[in-house]
């Protein structure tokens, strides 16, 4: 899962929560229910034009808001394979660690919609393939690198029993 | 080396000086989750080999984000979490019985100087006590359910010093909407708050509670109020926290609150923040006067005072709930609930009510909603079609009784049968 790319759907500054997944579709465990109401209030079409492997790239402070886990969840669900971002409310970027999803903070990134990218997440580079552009990530504290590479915290803890393994 | 409160109250827990930009594993004091949360993190703990909770005596369950239940699938999770707080000896805390934050802190969950992790957004809100408190999602809280511990970056610290006295029905709501339209909604991101100065010397609980609140909507990680001059449910003083003189902040901004007027936040964003009088005349069709930012005692009394004696503009509805039981049986005793019923105002169940858009007045197409509560991002009521105002429980009441936004201050004297 360490390097990916797909096609970048392009989103804006401040993408809340409540627009990722809005609050009256989120009490389910159903995932693929959280899904099919992806960014449903800030672009009703753009579910339909995921194909799995895509990325979403957005601006400054993604998921910021709710506490709700159901926003990665449902971006991971519709086949979402990293999200890239110029800044990330950290709820959200904790969430989406701990859950499996892929994201990566890329203060400077230009990225625009439609653009081919390329993730490599242990390296810390992504790469605009279309405009030959590469821009650098932040690199995460070391535990959340290690829940991330475990798929997750679920099987982190599973595997490790508590957070001590990690520095 | 000089602390802020936070590398202060986090040094003390994991047991040896640490600074902003460390990485600690923390033993945790007290932990929640709600309805919006609890089925995940629930799932997780399962699926992570969890049988036992921790401590079961330190993690309270809560239903109250979609409370009573409006459908069938939403009981069904209540009843997920019901039959875990049997099975774990787990408090919970059922139908009616109040919001998340207000039962923590009314209860004594949660104390000056402890850990507490929430999965919920608004747990900074116990800042007002002193209690360094973060708000996780669900996955987190599992794994705070199966080890007792979290891991957490030690926040650079943002240090807000309110000085001079409050005027007149300005309120702890207008000084943290101003603050939050200042700062920016990703103002303090990753970032521990600090409130200090006389102006907060003198606020009650309730009102430290309002500016702990917000400061999710400046992406924050944590609140921390200065103890000074706090008094707990029951009267007592607290415990003295204060940061270290020369502490280092990432950012320092005083406040004097003398001249603040009544702050309204305009659609979409809760930083889209101006003084009341640039939106005076705006027409409302729906009033809210609730949510874990303002529906305590103090709150009701607000309301009342200005709407005690009149009647609600034609048109308009208003909403009430009262953040717990608790205050709400206060405020039929003390007459409160009487007025604001006599007003027009209906009460709904102690919870959140329609803050999380879910049930319980969901506005229509094209309505504008004036609220007390935290956030008016698009669709947060459950409609993306109705645009929503954020303002304190005074100028909500106001604008319910006008029908448009007014500063309470310039309503016309009301008859008798004034409360509070
Ligand atoms: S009242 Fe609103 S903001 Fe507070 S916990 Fe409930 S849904 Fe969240």
């Amino acid at each position: 899962m360490t390097a990916v790319s797909g096609k970048a759907h392009r989103l804006g500054d401040n993408i809340d929560t409540d627009r990722i997944i809005a609050g009256k579709y989120t009490k389910t465990l159903d995932a693929g229910d959280l899904a099919a109401h992806l960014l449903e209030d800030y672009d009703p079409e753009l579910k339909e034009r995921i194909r799995p492997g895509d990325v979403l790239v957005a601006g400054e402070n993604f998921g910021c808001g709710s506490s709700r886990e159901q926003a990665p969840i449902a971006i991971k669900t519709a086949g979402v394979s990293v999200v890239l971002a110029r800044s990330f409310a950290r709820i959200f970027f904790r969430n989406a660690i701990n859950i499996g999803l892929a994201v990566a903070e890329v203060p400077e990134h230009e990225i625009p919609d439609g653009a081919r990218v390329r993730v490599d997440l242990l390296e810390g580079t992504v790469v605009d393939e279309d405009a030959g552009q590469s821009y650098r990530a932040t690199r995460m504290p070391a535990v959340m690198a290690e829940i991330l590479e475990a798929g997750g915290l679920v099987p982190y803890l599973k595997e490790h029993g508590g957070y001590e393994a990690s520095p | 080396m000089a602390q802020t409160i936070a590398e202060k109250l986090l040094s003390e827990r994991v047991g040896r000086a640490v600074e902003a930009g460390d990485i600690v594993v923390v033993p945790v004091d007290g932990a929640m989750a709600t309805d919006a949360t609890a089925p995940f993190a629930l799932q997780a703990f399962e699926r992570m080999g969890g049988e036992r909770v921790w401590d079961p005596e330190r993690f309270s369950l809560v239903i109250d984000h979609a409370t009573p239940a409006p459908n069938e699938r939403i009981s069904t999770l209540h009843t997920v979490m019901r039959r875990f707080a049997r099975e774990q000896g787990v408090r919970l805390y059922d139908v009616g019985e109040g919001i998340c934050h207000q039962l923590m802190v009314e209860n004594g969950h949660v104390r000056t100087g402890e850990l507490f992790v929430g999965a919920d957004s608004h747990t900074p809100t116990y800042g007002a006590l002193g209690a360094f408190a973060v708000g996780v999602g669900s996955t987190d809280l599992a794994g705070v359910l199966l080890t007792g511990k979290i891991w957490l970056k030690v926040p650079r610290s943002v240090r807000i010093e309110l000085t001079g006295t409050l005027p007149e029905g300005v309120s702890a709501k207008d000084v943290v909407l101003y603050l939050v339209g200042r700062l920016g909604i990703a103002g303090a991101t990753y970032e521990a708050v600090e409130f200090a100065g006389e102006a907060v010397t003198s606020m009650s609980l309730a009102s430290r509670m309002v500016l702990a609140n917000m400061v999710s909507e400046m992406g924050a990680k944590t609140a921390l109020v200065e103890t000074d001059g706090l008094r707990l449910p029951g009267g007592a003083g607290a415990p003295v926290l204060r940061a270290d003189p020369g502490a280092r902040y990432r950012r320092e901004v005083t406040v004097d609150v003398s001249g603040l007027r009544p702050q309204v936040a305009v659609p979409h964003s809760p930083d889209n923040v101006r003084d009341i009088d640039e939106v005076l005349g705006t027409k409302v069709d729906m009033a809210f006067i609730g949510s874990c930012t303002n529906s305590r005692l103090e709150d009701l009394h607000a309301a009342a005072r200005v709407l005690a004696g009149r009647r609600l503009a034609p048109g308009v509805r208003l909403i009430v709930t009262a953040a717990s039981r608790h205050v709400f049986n206060q405020a039929l005793a003390d007459g409160t609930v009487q007025a604001l019923s006599d007003a027009g105002a209906t009460f709904i169940t102690s919870g959140c009510g329609p803050c999380v858009g879910t049930h319980q007045g969901v506005p229509g197409d094209g309505e504008t909603v004036i609220s007390s509560t935290n956030r008016n991002f698009r669709g947060r009521m459950g409609n993306p079609n109705a645009s929503i105002y954020l303002a304190s429980p005074a100028v909500v009441a106001a604008a319910a009784a006008a029908g448009e936004i007014v500063d309470p201050a310039t309503l016309p004297l009301a008859g008798e049968g004034r409360v509070a």
